[in-house]
């Protein structure tokens, strides 16, 4: 077993020179990697023993997740205020010839640990909160069991190294929310939704993993420092292929972050429990193509420039699109659902322009408000036993907490000063404004109009007026409030960590945390508030509040909720029937699983197989023509055996007895020695 | 030690059939004692072979090792000469193992007409020709171990095999499906097998061309690789071709395949997709592409697209198939097509690729079809519309399927995904000489292909295991997984989660051989 360890002249090494001021981390930072193993083993140790527990084996995953949150807090503030730590093990697993080795392994750098921190508090959160909300459900022990795999193998995608060690943790994340999504499997519904998020993603993966050989083999490596310094050189080798390959590692992200136009499958994802969709469909697993454009942000800044302007527009017209989808849904999941994957859009743009900070600002951001708001709509869905606005309405009376709480969220997401959304959408504003792509500001700028209006929406439909539903709804207990809290705090602090102009000793400076390179990441970065450009945003999303409040609130005269407010006549249609995105997809998955497939079955069992058949009975037709005459009661044919059930005489073991099979091989050696002579003299 | 040095690989060819022809003189109604001397023969087989793994030298993994070299038929200079290295370790372990394991989960599962001896009989018979094959490096003793391995397949075909009856194209009455499929099997083969022995007889014809005795010995044939030049090695290499890729089976002569693993019995289709399907795609590592190299390049781009085509096509007709068994017995050509375009790219990678996928397929598609094979014993049909909630009724099994699927469908961290991802890696970059651009649209197509398997397996697994239970078998109770097969299922569940984890358990001993193949099959006609 060969441990290859690469401490801090990994900068060095990546031949740009000026290595930042970085630390190891000492132990925590060595053993660092046992924050990707714990989960692993809680999997493990549930699936075998979970049902024997007390708690079902929630107690082992909520276990496993505090150790994660204590462990990557301590490397958190060991990265913040500008020191900076740095560290790296790989194991080998295998060397496969032509120079190429596949590693296994973990880092330790300012993204990573960004990554290992929001993975365990939004995790952390999730699992006590789904302790209550799971209880009394099927399938316990294995949901939890499932909650750690994905928890695992999303810690093996951020703490990768190399981008083989990336496509596993990838597809692990994926098998945890097929499985999770379908955690009510016996509804053909959500195995379907199930499929489709797994089918999806793996139509998206063939470019993440075409991407990455393609880069593999250019490199002879795998690993992101390589990459990174190829990039920085503008390496011979990585040139030609960089914009192919760029474009190919895009096409998985847009798979797994939900991009225009696969984010088909997320809508569809809200079918398993709602823990699920606060931890991996919003917080973290969607953020993962993010993030992978982050890590090889690199490439996409020195080489393949060219694909940044197609990661521009499939962001924006995600961020814009699918957010008017969020104002035509009843299920209050989808309108969560769709609001994610626009503020995925703005992540998405916010990258493609060069906004590397504010790109992962917003990704820290969200989670939190994200992950507060699914889990408020999950307390809401658990009280009045439906996932639709329809049948909810004036629940801020029974459920004081999960109202608040929710609020906090929607204006955070709204982004509300002084909320962490604000901070991270005007960041993202100012960075287009800055790079000078001001038509797609002013998009955005409309995208947190409508984010407003949505949440505005949500919120009117569901906790004021009158409520709707059956019985009378309770607040949640106290093991779901209490992680809606925990989140709440975090949705309107952690802004903080980034303020233009704003330099806290203890915090430092949010960019050099999180940069992936030894130089400085060169993006926009402004050192004073542009006034003017947040008063824009904060208008925009103001006058969104209150329109959405006019159309929805309590006093609103055309309060609808199973119809809206405004049925323009074509827009409409288009928007309730998604784009007929979906009608598309089916449509092309339908192509090839019915006329497709049954075509090439019908071609194997009567074209090829027919010409087999049909030589097995020509050649016994010709035998008993031949040898017919000489004995009635004998061979049949060369290849007699294929008519011989027609023949209808006897069984197996005569056969074999009388020797047919013998003659038939002697027939064929004696054939085969004719053809050797014949072979010998022609050549 | 020199003893076992030189006996080891003798005793893991020789033992079973010894094995076998003892169990004749056990009475046929002593079922316990035949199936014990069965389950002590290949046990002792399994343990020789893994202290050789432990004893084999990995520093010298490109040489063979454990080599004999006695004279056996002189008059045509054939010599008894046996060896492993690298590329050949894995794939006889993996034999020895599956064997131990079908004894294992055969104690309770018996297809009729039962008679455990017979079956334990061909199934150590079959043992040896497949250690056999694995081990041969003389063309007439490889061919007798090759050939040697169909008569006990298609006895257990033909006789434990599926009784229903079936109307086939061409003839006038219904067949009974094992009939069918087993001389279908046979014949197949055999017709392969018959240009193969051509090939190898040409070569050893040629051999004597440059004044040395003609020779069936592998290592000297390689050597002698200079003599086999232009139409003759074309020809010879087809001839080969036709042979190994009936077995592997390729595309468009793979359809002897669906029927024979739908109509054989479980045992029989688990060893067919575990082992025997391996041994074409063995016979070109080991013989077309070193002792024909040149050849082997001229050949790449047609193998390249009839293994391309293999991985959509053979997706495609899972899509189209009803019939679990069938489905998972399609799946081997798409898998195997991986396999074959690993082979085309001639390089390090690529073989590297097609050892790894082989081991992977046998671990992977043997699970499958022992879980076929019980599903079936406990529904007693295999008609996908049938079944579901399959995960309600056997929570076991039907996890156990769910896992298998998923390594089946090539997800990264189990066994399957490093044969497609190291085939796709040699297809992007083949042999020097191969058209580039050619190759890498054959990636993209084999890309596509990883698609369609996850689709078809996602939908099997939504017909078999989602859902609630039928009707039909609300009621019923079903024995969820009993021990003899929790037995024989365990370690492939564990070596599939292994080999995926760490792949250097199988590429850590097939690297420096495959390597050394590469750099002596290539390096003299310019790499």
């Amino acid at each position: 077993m060969v441990i290859s360890s690469i401490a801090p002249a990994l900068y060095l090494a990546a031949g740009e020179g000026g290595a930042i001021g970085a630390g190891t981390g000492g132990i925590w930072s060595e053993w660092a990697g046992l924050m990707l193993i714990g989960p692993m083993l809680a999997f493990l140790v549930i699936v075998l023993f979970g049902k024997k527990m007390k708690y079902q084996g929630a107690e082992v995953a909520s276990a496993v997740m505090a150790f994660n949150l204590l462990w990557s807090t301590v490397l958190l503030v060991l990265n913040m205020g500008d020191q900076g730590v740095l560290y790296e093990r790989s194991i080998e697993i295998a060397s496969v010839g032509g120079g190429l080795v596949f590693e296994l392994g973990w880092m330790v750098d300012g993204l990573s640990i960004m990554m290992y921190w929001v993975v365990a508090a939004v995790g952390l959160a999730v699992f006590v909160y789904a302790h209550g909300y799971m209880k009394g459900e099927v399938r316990v022990t294995f949901f939890f069991a499932a909650l750690s795999l994905f928890a695992g193998s999303m810690l093996v995608l951020v703490g990768s190294p190399n981008l083989v060690q990336l496509i596993i943790g990838w597809e692990g994340v994926g098998l945890a929310s097929y499985l999770l999504i379908g955690h009510y499997w016996e509804d053909k519904e959500n195995s379907s939704a199930a499929m489709k998020a797994f089918y999806t993603n793996k139509v998206a993966d063939v470019g993440l993993i075409i991407g990455v050989v393609i880069i593999g083999i250019a490199l002879g490596s795998f690993h992101y420092w390589d990459l990174a310094a190829a990039a920085a050189e503008h390496s011979e080798l990585l040139g030609p292929v960089a914009l192919g390959a760029g474009l190919l590692l895009f096409i998985g992200a847009m798979g797994k972050s939900a991009q225009f136009p696969f984010h088909i499958w997320l809508p569809d994802a809200m079918a398993g429990p709602t823990p699920v969709s606060a931890l991996m469909h919003a917080a973290t697993m969607v953020t993962a193509g993010i993030y992978l454009m982050a890590r090889t942000f690199p490439l996409y800044q020195e080489l393949a420039t060219a694909a940044r302007p197609w990661m521009m527009a499939a962001g924006t017209i995600t961020l814009f699109g699918m957010g008017l989808l969020a104002l035509v849904v009843d299920d209050i999941k989808r309108v969560l659902a769709y609001s994610t994957v626009s503020q995925l859009g703005y992540m998405m743009t916010a990258v493609a322009a060069g906004g590397y900070t504010a790109g992962l600002f917003h990704l820290f951001t969200h989670a939190f408000f994200k992950a507060l708001l699914f889990l408020g709509a999950g307390s809401a869905i658990h009280a009045v036993h439906s996932n639709n606005m329809s049948d909810m309405g004036g629940l801020g009376r029974y459920m004081p907490h999960t109202f608040r709480t929710f609020v906090i969220g929607s204006l955070a997401l709204a982004g509300i000063f002084p909320l962490a959304g604000f901070w991270s959408k005007d960041e993202i504003l100012a960075t287009l404004g800055y790079e000078g792509y001001s038509l797609v500001m002013w998009i955005a700028v409309a995208g947190a109009f409508i984010t407003a209006f949505y949440m505005a929406r949500a919120v009117s439909l569901t906790f004021f007026g009158e409520y709707r539903g059956h019985g009378t709804p309770h607040e949640s207990p106290r093991i779901m409030t209490g992680p809606l809290w925990a989140l709440a705090i975090p949705s309107v602090l952690v802004g903080v960590v980034n303020i233009p102009g704003v330099k806290l000793q203890w915090v430092g400076n949010f960019t050099s945390w999180l940069s992936v390179r030894s130089v400085p990441m060169g993006d926009h970065h402004a050192e004073s508030i542009d006034f003017g450009l947040a008063a824009v945003g904060l208008a925009a999303a103001l006058a969104g509040l209150w329109l959405g409040w006019m159309a929805f609130g309590p006093k609103a005269a055309m309060r609808r909720s199973d119809r809206d407010w405004v049925e323009l006549p074509l827009l409409y249609p288009l928007l309730r029937r998604k784009y007929y995105l979906d009608h598309a997809a089916l449509g092309l998955v339908w192509t090839i699983r019915s006329p497709l497939a049954r075509a090439v079955n019908w071609v194997n069992d009567y074209v090829i197989d027919g010409v087999v058949n049909m030589a097995g009975a020509f050649c016994r037709r010709l035998g008993s023509l031949v040898y017919g005459g000489v004995d009635q009661h004998g061979i049949d044919g060369v290849v007699h055996g294929v008519s011989y059930g027609a023949s209808g005489i006897g069984g197996l073991v005569r056969r074999i007895q009388s020797g047919r099979v013998q003659q038939y091989a002697g027939l064929l050696v004696a054939g085969l020695l004719l053809l050797v002579v014949v072979v010998l003299f022609v050549l | 030690m020199e003893l076992f040095e030189s006996w080891a690989l003798s005793l893991i060819v020789f033992l079973p059939l010894a094995g076998a022809l003892v169990a004749l003189a056990i009475p046929k109604e002593r079922e316990e004692a035949v199936k014990l001397w069965a389950l002590l023969v290949s046990g002792i087989t399994l343990l020789l072979a893994v202290i050789v793994a432990t004893r084999f030298d990995f520093g010298a993994a490109g040489s063979f090792q454990f080599e004999v070299n006695l004279p056996w038929i002189g008059a045509i200079g054939a010599n008894y000469h046996i060896g492993l290295d690298g590329i050949s370790l894995p794939l006889l372990v993996l034999s020895a193992l599956v064997v131990v394991l079908c004894v294992v989960y055969s104690w309770k599962h018996w297809d009729e007409p039962r008679n455990p001896r017979a079956f334990l009989i061909l199934m150590l018979i079959l043992a040896t020709g497949m250690n056999g094959t694995f081990v041969a490096l003389d063309l007439v003793l490889f061919f007798i171990f090759f050939e040697l391995v169909l008569l006990p397949m298609y006895f257990m075909i033909g006789i434990w095999g599926d009784r229903t009856m079936r109307k086939i194209p061409g003839f006038r009455k219904e067949v009974e499906t094992r009939l069918y499929a087993a001389i279908k099997f046979f014949i197949f083969t055999l017709f392969g097998s018959a240009f193969m022995l051509l090939g190898f007889l040409a070569l050893y014809f040629k051999s004597g061309s440059g004044g040395q005795p003609s020779t069936f010995d592998i290592p000297e044939l390689i050597a002698r690789g200079h003599l086999f030049q232009g139409t003759f090695a074309w020809l010879v290499f087809g001839a080969m071709f036709l042979g190994f890729a009936v077995k592997v089976p390729m595309w468009p002569f793979h359809t002897w395949l669906p029927d024979a693993h739908t109509a054989a019995p479980t045992v029989g289709s688990v060893l067919l997709a575990a082992i025997l399907l391996k041994l074409g795609s063995y016979a070109f590592i080991r013989i077309s592409i070193p002792i024909l190299p040149e050849t082997a390049r001229e050949w790449a781009p047609a193998i390249a697209v009839l293994a391309v085509i293999g991985i959509i096509y053979g997706s495609l007709a899972c899509l189209a198939q009803t019939d679990v068994k069938r489905l998972i017995a399609f799946s081997s050509v798409g898998h195997m097509g991986f396999v074959m375009l690993g082979i085309a790219t001639l390089t390090e990678v690529g073989i590297n690729a097609a050892i790894i996928g082989m081991v992977a397929h046998g671990l992977i598609t043997g699970l499958l079809f022992f879980l076929a094979g019980s599903m079936h014993h406990r529904y007693h049909t295999r008609e996908m519309s049938r079944l579901g909630g399959n995960l309600k009724l056997m929570p076991i099994l039907g996890g156990i399927l769910g896992f298998t699927a998923m390594a089946s469908l090539g997800l990264p961290g189990l066994a399957g995904f490093w044969g497609e991802f190291m085939a796709l890696l040699g297809s992007y970059q083949p042999l020097p000489g191969l058209s580039t651009s050619f190759f890498r649209t054959a990636m993209v197509i084999g890309a596509i292909g990883t698609v369609l398997t996850a689709g078809y397996m996602l939908w099997m697994l939504q017909k078999v295991n989602l859902g609630e239970p039928s009707s039909e078998w609300r009621g019923q109770t079903f024995r969820d997984v009993d021990r003899y097969e929790m037995t024989a299922w365990a370690p492939l569940i564990v070596l599939i989660v292994a080999v995926g984890v760490y792949p250097k358990l199988v590429l850590g001993v097939t690297t420096d051989a495959v390597v050394g193949l590469v750099e002596t099959a290539f390096r003299a006609v310019g790499g």
